[in-house]
């Protein structure tokens, strides 16, 4: 189904909150500019992902857009509303790196997907028989039907993923920001995950940006892929800003490009100026060497 | 039955018995919520920061709950507000207030010669001497204290968990966070003259660690940990009585006795329950790697492997 179906579809007042707009952002930790002048647009039900090196800011615009940064100068708007710092807006999900979770926080999946609608009134601490039918449906929807009960700690890491996804979903969001859900998890496990991404971008309209640090198997297959190092490098298709030019720009050290000899495919070399240190390795030329 | 009957005859043991159950369910209640946010000195940083407040309180002629509740309340926000900063944890955060909190009690005492009031009683607990007052205000501390954690409990539980998060899922956190300061703030005031300023660490940290360890749900964790608060203040009081001990160190030391017995016996199920696990038929794992087949199996008990 293409964007003008959807759109009409879902209302075309839902899809047009579904969208990011930011101008000019410039964001500073203690003085120190993460992001400079950074000026992106995203469409309502657009699937977006973010690429850049550790520490390019990608973190930093995904939690600006949901106003978790200090500003220094620049406009946010997300979802229809004018984001001030201190004050997210609503409507939209978010799911933050797993590193940043407690696992030893004494709470259940069922409590953590039920985080994610504690601002819509319910004062008593049990949940409704109404929640608990919507947590079991979306728990059954991202494959983990039957783990409410179970401890946080005792997931598999696709499931942690998940049961975080669930929290963000249960509040029905219009957009979705994802910090590197595909991180620690197996093959199988990020297929998995991406396939859900997939279909809630396409079934329910909702708008996806995501950041990642898998280019083949990630960034390669999303429909627009936009390059972070301290400001926008590039962004556009992954068949048109994948080139060794653009992306080594992008990482800072120099990236391979070559085409899959099948398929026709974009690869990325990623560990470009390692190949030459993984040669002495492989020489023996180690200081702790055979010996 | 004595042991039980006895003491109860006295009206200041009633008063003791009343005071030291709440006091306890009290400490047990907001402990869970202290343990979880990593701060489980902030009990007895706070406590000590009080001094200072009582003795403005006294010097200035104002009511020793208000006055010292006010200035928990203040260092308390103190601590929160120190603790965001990205370079300081809420470890030093607490050092800091509390200590310049008690050092300016110290200093007021010092410069103020005719100061005689016994501090002996907020540091080590008087719970023998409080007054139908006492009994009333931490009655009413009890009281709105389990209203708010009881209607606050899905803002509270999330803000405890991911504050940023619950920020973004429309919790407003920073009342949430001003609301626990000042309840915090209250209970510590509140159990100076049961448990006093030493020991409140241990009625605040031990009965949330030993329901820690007998369950993994939130909601469970809470009503256990009220109970063990209750129950030990309840017992510790009798047992205070029956050996002539300090009650404050009667209350904690049946706590951490009770402790000490959970943690064994825990340990004990766990360490059962992994032997059957070893003792049960293995499970196959099969996987591909480099394209060969192969096939992974835990070792049994008995299996020639494992020696």
């Amino acid at each position: 189904m293409g964007i003008e179906a959807r759109r009409a579809a879902i209302g075309e007042r839902y899809m047009t909150n579904g969208s990011i707009v930011v101008e000019r952002l410039t964001c500073a930790y203690d003085g120190l500019p993460v992001l400079s002048s950074v000026s992106l647009r995203v469409e309502p039900g657009q699937f977006v992902g973010l690429i850049g090196p550790s520490g390019a800011g990608k973190t930093t615009l995904l939690r600006a857009l949901l106003g978790l940064v200090p500003r220094v100068s620049g406009d946010v708007i997300v979802a229809g509303q004018s984001v001030v710092p201190g004050s997210p807006p609503s409507g939209v999900g978010y799911v933050p790196q797993v590193e940043t979770v407690d696992w030893t926080f004494p709470v259940t999946v069922e409590n953590v997907v039920l985080m994610g609608k504690t601002g819509q009134g319910r004062w008593l601490p049990w949940p409704s028989r109404e929640e608990r039918r919507e947590v079991a449906a979306m728990l059954e929807r991202l494959g983990i039907g039957g783990l409410g009960n179970r401890h946080i700690r005792d997931l598999s890491g696709g499931q942690q993923q998940r049961t975080f996804l669930a929290r963000a979903l249960i509040g029905r969001p219009r957009i979705l920001l994802l910090d590197e859900p595909t991180a620690s998890v197996d093959v199988k496990t990020r297929d998995d995950i991406l396939s859900l991404l997939v279909e809630i971008n396409q079934n329910d309209g909702v708008t996806i940006l995501m950041t990642t640090h898998e280019l083949n198997a990630v960034a390669a297959y999303l429909p627009w892929v936009v390059c972070v190092n301290g400001g926008i490098v590039a962004q556009g298709t992954p068949d048109s800003i994948f080139t060794s030019a653009i992306l080594s720009r992008t990482f800072e050290t120099e990236m391979q490009v070559v085409h899959h000899p099948r398929t026709g495919r974009v690869l990325v070399a990623e560990a470009g100026s390692f190949h030459a240190l993984a040669g002495r390795l492989s020489r023996g030329e180690q200081r702790n060497g055979s010996g | 039955m004595t042991f039980f009957t006895e003491p109860l005859q006295f009206e200041f043991f009633r008063h003791a018995l009343i005071v030291a159950t709440l006091i306890g369910a009290l400490c047990g209640l907001m402990g869970v919520y202290i343990v979880l946010r990593r701060m489980s000195y902030i009990g007895h940083g706070l406590s000590h920061s009080i001094l200072g407040g009582a003795v403005v309180s006294y010097l200035a002629g104002w009511n020793f709950y208000l006055g010292a509740g006010a200035w928990g309340f203040v260092s308390a926000l103190l601590i929160d507000a120190t603790a965001r900063r990205r370079r300081i944890g809420a470890d030093a955060a607490i050092g800091i207030v509390t200590t310049a909190s008690f050092a300016l009690g110290v200093a007021l005492i010092s410069m103020k010669r005719r100061f005689t009031r016994d501090f002996e009683a907020a540091l080590f607990g008087n719970i023998l001497g409080v007054t139908e007052e006492d009994i009333l205000v931490i009655a009413a501390v009890s009281l709105v204290v389990g209203l708010a954690v009881f209607f606050g409990y899905r803002s509270l539980l999330y803000t405890t968990f991911d504050p940023e998060l619950a920020k973004v899922h429309g919790v407003p956190t920073g009342w949430v966070e001003t609301g626990f300061a000042l309840a915090l703030a209250a209970t510590i005031v509140a159990s100076l003259n049961v448990v006093g300023a030493t020991l409140i660490a241990a009625a605040i940290v031990i009965p949330p660690a030993t329901a820690r360890l007998l369950t993994q749900s939130f909601g469970r964790l809470l009503i256990l940990s009220t109970a063990i608060g209750a129950a030990c203040g309840f017992f510790g009081m009798f047992l205070s009585y029956r050996y002539d001990l300090a009650s404050g160190a009667a209350i904690v030391l049946l706590s951490a006795a009770i402790f000490g017995v959970v943690y064994l016996m825990t340990g004990l199920r766990r360490a059962l329950g992994s032997r059957r696990m070893v003792g049960q038929p293995v499970a196959q794992t099969r996987a591909r790697v480099r394209g060969e087949m192969v096939v992974a199996r835990l070792p049994r008990a008995d299996d020639g492997s494992l020696g």
